[in-house]
């Protein structure tokens, strides 16, 4: 048996013991998704116990190395992990902006000590972690932000405002850009930091969404005082991290969906709710025509996100590449949501009720309206593909 | 398998690039075009690329071939696409070297040897209406002594001119539109009561009418059992499918990098064009659909490699999107372009005439988009 055998052996194995029958089904909404963090509510034992095992076994970060508590697989290790986790249909463990974006950053960038302190605790889920990136008057252009953090010898003082951060009302931590230097050009003069949301003068206003939730707030800095080791890499050169950062959010995002519902393709679900003809065929033929055009552009779309990685495995980074990932997994996941919304026809419009357990439907196709915008509109992706990619020139400001 | 080409197909590429830079760029086809070569290809050329082993690429060693693999296969279409080059590999080296593997063996003997020296040249004699459908072949094989007799014509047979032999769907059995009862031959041009009549469209390729009458051909020219005919070519098909969809990403592919180019140059309003978010979205969007054709054509290529006879899905979804990006690509070429491209003296154009009929020709993306529904259950 070779050694990836043997690894795929013991993995299969090991996840038939420890992973609860209660775990190897889809997610039915929010509630079923484990975010970790102080102020977790695990909705089961069988959840709790899950994030436990993983996390303990560092599966959750599979492939960060063993002593910040990853799993320190290789990359075909890790393909294995995940084959064998949807072979059995498993809920993800936890979900973690900490595993997505910060733990990226802290491995390329941080120091040793930043490492030990905050990885760990991400891996297990006991922390869970907050995006400050946005402000009112920064969105696309994100370099302009305004966040004001001064040196005041001994400590950080931060003030100022960011919107839109996702969850800030239930995370622990932030990882936050602020501007440390005021005469510097404007990309030149941030830093990238990270504080406890506990710390005095952090306060927190959600923002309801147009899918009814309130899953992201206003962010308010009122003379926060942040220990000046919590700054990560250089003093006015958080630039670069948050840049690194966002290319994994990006590819994160771009992959997020893989389009289907439990495992059922946008056909597939269509037919049990509308019917087909004796050919088989759904009765609908327009709709049925965009739908494989949409599951066609979706396989092409996933089999490039595998070939990215394959590329990466090969030693091309993605780069830029995660900005076409980003635009059109998340585009291509809008025109996805439209088509289940009309395969359902009338009941997808139900917003309430035991039959659409709560217009669950609905509000997820509400929520993909987001995705072609957080992380970098889908014209930011453009403009990024245009430039570093394509080599175009920057177009002129009247 | 990781979705990324191997050393040795980069080698490939390579020395393609290099060959057909050389010996065959877009003029070597203007010129064939503006002579209105009858061909519509070089022989003599197709002659040096059988020399490198290219006609037989896919055809096993014993029969002189380099058995290198389907990817290999794609590969140098993709390159061909590029310069628009125009051979019989795709009807010949693809198509048939696909065919001829499900073949009896003396077949095999009498064929595959020619098509690897370059000798022979076979295309397939397939469509007899205006749309890709196979089961709906009328041509008929009557039983005939120990063989069969042919009766029926067919149209839009590529590289038919000069063809050595025919690759033929024929109906032994029930009526045009079952997949059941047809019966594929493998038929020599030099037989009495077949005969081709040249047909022009607007690619400048070879195509004719190949028309069988009373043509009597043995019962050692069937490949595969009869009447199962369709499901012995559906390899062969896939190939080709594959095969066009890797061509039709190298033309994409070229004119995409040229009209790039050309927004980099010219300027109006004081600016570079390239420098207007109108055109760079659009590009950028364009860059996106090629990374996923490109994704689509390497899986095809490596799933066909590993089982030529379950890869059909696979062949829909990248005929399907390479036609279907080609399509776009040529249109933004011309329209970016400007007024420039709407001349017969860019190349602009003839890539827009080859992509429309490669995107036409072995089903367009309503075909496969239908075939891979039905696969999908819808
Ligand atoms: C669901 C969701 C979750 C989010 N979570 C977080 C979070 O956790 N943390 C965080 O920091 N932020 C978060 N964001 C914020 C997100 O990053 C910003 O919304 C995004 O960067 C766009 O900024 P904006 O909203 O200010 O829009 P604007 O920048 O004002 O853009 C408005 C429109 O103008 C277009 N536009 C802007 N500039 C250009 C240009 N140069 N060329 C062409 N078009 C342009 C945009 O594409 C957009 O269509 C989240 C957003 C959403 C929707
Ligand atoms: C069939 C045909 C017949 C014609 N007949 C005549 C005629 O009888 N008389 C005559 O005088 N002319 C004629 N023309 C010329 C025609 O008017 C020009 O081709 C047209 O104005 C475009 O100019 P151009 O070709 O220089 O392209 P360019 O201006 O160089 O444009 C190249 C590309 O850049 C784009 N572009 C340019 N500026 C911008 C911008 N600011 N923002 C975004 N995109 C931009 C264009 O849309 C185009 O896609 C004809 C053209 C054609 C194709």
């Amino acid at each position: 048996m070779s050694d990836l055998e043997e690894f795929q052996a013991k993995t299969k194995n090991w996840l038939e013991e420890n992973c609860p029958k209660s775990m190897r089904k889809p997610m039915r909404n929010e509630f079923d998704a484990c975010w970790g963090g102080r102020y977790c509510e695990f909705s089961s034992e069988d959840q709790k116990l899950w994030l436990q095992r993983m996390g303990a076994k560092g599966w959750t970060a599979p492939e960060w190395p063993k002593e910040y508590g990853g799993g320190g697989l290789n990359k075909e290790q890790a393909k294995i992990l995940k084959t064998e986790l949807a072979k059995i249909k498993a809920r993800p463990a936890l979900l973690s902006f900490g595993v997505w974006m910060l733990g990226p950053a802290l491995l390329k960038f941080g120091s040793e000590e930043q490492k030990k302190q905050f990885l760990p605790p991400i891996v297990r889920g006991e922390i869970r972690w907050c995006q400050g990136y946005s402000e009112p008057g920064a969105g696309s252009d994100l370099a302009s932000l305004q966040t004001k953090c001064d040196d005041k010898g001994d400590h950080y003082l931060i003030n100022g405002q960011k919107i839109w951060t996702s969850y800030a009302d239930q995370s622990d931590w932030i990882f936050c850009l602020v501007r440390t230097n005021r005469e510097a050009k404007k990309h030149l003069g941030i830093s990238f930091i990270l504080f406890d949301m506990a710390s005095q003068g952090v306060s927190t206003k959600p923002i309801t969404l147009i899918s009814g939730k309130s899953p992201f707030c206003e962010t308010f800095f009122d003379d926060v005082k942040v220990p000046k080791q919590q700054l990560v890499g250089t003093l006015d050169r958080g630039w670069d991290i948050a840049k690194y950062l966002l290319t994994h959010e990006r590819e994160m995002i771009g992959g997020s969906s893989d389009g289907s519902m439990g495992g059922r393709g946008i056909g597939e679900i269509a037919v049990s709710a509308l019917g087909a003809n004796e050919n088989g065929e759904l009765v609908d033929s327009a709709l049925r025509s965009k739908i494989a055009t949409a599951e066609l552009d979706g396989w092409a779309f996933l089999l490039t996100m595998e070939r990215s990685k394959d590329e990466a495995k090969a030693g091309h980074g993605i780069g830029a590449r995660s900005s076409m990932l980003k635009y059109y997994g998340t585009e291509l996941n809008k025109r996805r949501f439209e088509l289940l919304m009309a395969s359902k026809g009338l009941s997808a419009l139900e917003w309430e009720g035991e039959a659409s357990n709560d217009g669950q439907l609905p509000r997820q196709w509400l929520r993909t309206k987001g995705n072609s915008i957080e992380g970098g509109t889908s014209e930011v992706q453009l403009n990024i593909i245009s430039k570093r990619i394509l080599g175009l020139p920057d177009p002129k400001v009247n | 398998m990781a979705l990324v080409y191997t050393e040795e197909h980069e080698m490939l590429r390579e020395a393609a690039k290099g060959f057909l830079k050389e010996k065959s760029p877009v003029t070597e086809f203007r010129a064939l075009r503006d002579n209105q070569d009858p061909l519509g290809f070089s022989r003599k050329l197709w002659q040096e690329m059988a020399e490198m082993g290219w006609a037989g690429i896919l055809i096993e060693e014993q029969y002189g071939g380099l058995d290198f693999g389907f990817t290999g296969a794609a590969l140098i279409l993709e390159e061909m696409g590029r310069t628009l080059c125009s051979s019989p590999f795709l009807s010949s080296s693809v198509i048939a070297a696909t065919a001829l593997r499900f073949a009896p063996e003396t077949l095999k003997e009498n064929w595959l040897p020619k098509i690897t020296s370059g000798e022979a040249v076979i295309a397939l004699a397939l469509e007899e209406g205006v749309k890709h459908d196979p089961a709906a072949t009328s041509m008929t094989a009557e039983k005939s002594g120990n063989g069969y007799r042919l009766n029926g014509s067919k149209s839009y047979v590529f590289d038919a001119m000069d063809a050595d032999g025919f690759l033929v769907l024929a109906r032994n059995s029930g009526n045009p539109g079952q997949e059941d009862g047809l019966s594929l031959f493998m038929v020599d041009s030099k037989v009495s009561g077949l005969s081709s009549t040249a047909t022009k469209l607007l690619d400048s390729r070879n195509y004719a009418v190949v028309t069988f009458d009373n043509v009597e051909v043995s019962g050692g020219d069937l490949i595969g059992s009869v009447g199962a005919g369709l499901a012995m070519l559906e390899p062969a098909l896939n190939a080709g499918r594959i095969g066009l969809a890797a061509e039709m990403l190298g033309c994409s592919d070229q004119c995409f990098e040229s009209t790039t180019e050309y927004l980099k140059e010219r300027k109006q309003f004081g600016q570079i064009i390239g420098s207007f978010q109108g055109l760079q979205h659009r590009s950028a969007h364009l860059y996106s659909e090629l990374e996923l054709v490109r994704s689509a054509v390497i899986k095809a290529g490596q799933d066909f490699e590993k089982n030529p006879e379950h890869a059909g899905m696979i062949a829909s979804l990248a005929k399907a999107k390479s036609g279907e990006v080609a399509v776009l690509a040529a249109n933004e070429a011309v329209q970016m372009l400007g007024g420039i491209g709407m001349t017969d003296e860019l190349d602009a154009g003839l890539y827009m005439k080859r992509i429309r009929a490669a995107q036409e020709l072995l089903g367009d993306y309503a075909f496969h988009a239908n075939r891979f529904a039905k696969w999908r259950g819808f």
